[in-house]
């Protein structure tokens, strides 16, 4: 029933400008100097133009898959969803606050897993009390300590697969209202995938609207009855998921 | 057909219309002020966290670690004391002119460190700007605690010093709180300027080492700028005795040293001076900083 459908999601004609600092072409001084001589368009700074007016709504109740081909836009505009990057045109609108679950969250890799954990919990806004609860749930689920004790090592010692793990599992330890997964399903082996995606669907229950960028078409058709196809920051197709993807892998089977 | 139009509405109405029916928000809006500061209240055991795991990791790789924190200020005073002390001979005219070099350089250098990792504490903190939804302040905020941090480390150094130099335990050591609970407001405040300044002017990077040496030059750090104004018309010399590190360093001294050379404004009115900067630096940089926070991501 079309009446019963709230949006949780508008995004209303947004473009996002990236400004690139330190892009310039020619590097050396003279260039500079040149470049502000002749006040060509603002010394060292070059604008790339990511997301190109997007338009849509999401529903509650909705698992809407983001595709497109790397650079098309795909993450900026989960970020400016999650109003963390603004928009430069446009704007979006939410319900509550979106929470962005990346697997490129800040860490500090000079410091011990165990307080990388507690700094992520902290800086998601969770109370303090209870990150101090869920801290060992969440060393335990990612699965660092499975090969000894390496919760209290630095996190510059840890392999790629078990950072991005750890991350993982700070990021989906908080409660969300919209949720935004970002190539989040990817990590890890096949073990912690299956962890991983059994997670995402409790966190998907909880959640009103979830939005998944993925470059793993199954992990789409899995979750997704709506998929929104962007290609060079434009929405190329928006629909239901079965369409979209036999139209997107026409697109790159024949590229 | 007709139907359908009256049970979904929701094509006819424009974007924002829709938006504002259901109660949505704009995504990245400028919280209120009072919002604001309530929900930087809220992240400051994330602030305090983060000061401290940045005060941690600088020093992890290190093999004496932790205890360059004390090493730091000491060998710092160090160098300072040899040149200025011994190979220039500034000293002859100050007494226990190892204290008040020490004071004039901890003091300094609190506020001098905040100031250039404020600078970078948005550009530098991208990553986690464009991951996370928190109010942005506690980036300024949590580089000016680390600083505190160390502050508090060279403050040990420094009664140390003071100690040694044979001078007496005194009452007046206590006006060293309300002193730096001053320099702190006006470093936070400093900070959240310079943040703000930082990420719209990307080379205010390369320019602050250059202020700040100014800076240090300009605020008796090695010298009595009471002294060395003498010759100056009262105005100009009021002027630079305005300057609010001058203001803290003196104060300090006064606290720590009995025989301080005597200063252009009186003690009392040093403290309206510091308690003006404070003010006025705390919350106009808390404002300027606020007023920018949707522009934070973009980089």
């Amino acid at each position: 029933m079309a009446d019963t459908k709230i949006p949780t999601v508008v995004v209303d004609d947004v473009h996002i400008v990236y400004r690139v600092h330190g892009a310039a072409k020619d590097s050396s001084p003279l260039g500079a100097l040149r470049r502000i001589a002749s006040r060509g368009p603002s010394a060292t700074v070059r604008e790339v133009h990511a997301v190109k007016g997007v338009s849509f709504t999401a529903h509650e109740g909705e698992a809407v898959g983001l595709i497109g081909t790397n650079g098309s836009g795909k993450s900026t505009l989960l970020r400016a969803i999650a109003g963390l990057l603004p928009a430069t045109r446009g704007a979006v609108y939410t319900k509550g606050q979106p929470s962005l679950l990346g697997v490129n969250a800040a860490m500090m890799a000079d410091l011990s897993g165990e307080r990388n954990v507690v700094l992520g919990c902290l800086a998601m806004g969770m109370p303090r009390g209870e990150v101090r609860a869920k801290t060992q749930e969440i060393i335990d689920f990612s699965g660092i300590n499975e090969r000894g004790d390496f919760s209290s090592l630095p996190m510059r010692t840890y392999s790629s697969g078990m950072s991005a793990r750890l991350r993982f599992s700070i990021a989906a330890a908080k409660k969300h209202e919209v949720l935004l997964i970002d190539e989040a399903l990817a990590t890890g082996d096949a073990k912690f995938r299956k962890r991983s995606e059994d997670r995402v669907r409790e966190l998907r229950a909880g959640a009103g609207t979830v939005f998944l960028v993925s470059h793993s078409l199954s992990s789409v058709r899995d979750t997704c009855e709506r998929t929104i196809w962007l290609e060079s920051g434009v929405i190329r197709m928006d629909g239901p998921t079965d369409e979209v993807l036999a139209a997107y892998e026409e697109f790159s089977t024949a590229k | 057909m007709a139907e359908a139009v009256v049970t979904e509405p929701y094509p006819a109405l424009a974007p924002a219309q829709l938006a504002a029916r259901h109660g949505l928000r704009a995504a990245g809006e400028r919280p209120g002020l009072r919002e604001y500061a309530r929900s930087l209240w809220a992240y400051r055991h994330f602030i305090v966290a983060f000061a401290n795991a940045r005060n941690v990791a600088t020093l992890t790789t290190a093999r004496l670690g932790q205890l360059w924190h004390v090493l730091t200020p000491l060998t710092n005073a160090a160098v300072y004391y040899l040149i200025f002390g011994v190979i220039l001979g500034t000293s002859d005219r100050i007494e226990n002119f190892v204290a008040y070099l020490c004071c004039g350089i901890f003091i300094f250098g609190y506020t001098s460190a905040v100031a250039s990792a404020g600078t970078v504490s948005i550009t530098g903190n991208l990553n986690m700007i464009r991951a996370l939804q928190f109010p942005r302040a506690s980036l300024p905020l949590s580089v000016t605690i680390t600083q505190l941090q160390q502050l508090l480390a060279s403050m040990a150094v420094l009664i140390g010093i003071v100690l040694v130099t044979g001078e007496p335990p005194r009452l007046a050591w206590l006006t060293l709180v309300p002193l730096l609970l001053l320099q702190t407001v006006f470093s936070g405040g400093l900070a959240m300027l310079l943040a703000r300044l930082g990420s719209k002017i990307v080379d205010l990077k390369q320019i602050m080492p250059f202020v700040l040496r100014t800076w240090l030059y300009g605020s008796g750090v090695f010298y009595s700028l009471t002294s060395a104004t003498d010759n100056m018309p009262t105005w100009a010399s009021t002027l630079l005795h305005l300057n609010p590190m001058l203001v803290f360093i003196e104060l300090a001294r006064e606290a720590l040293i009995t025989t301080t050379p005597p200063s252009h404004f009186s003690v009392a009115s040093m403290w309206a001076v510091a308690f003006g900067w404070a003010l006025v630096m705390g919350v106009g940089g808390f404002l300027y900083f606020w007023r920018g926070e949707k522009e934070y991501g973009r980089g």
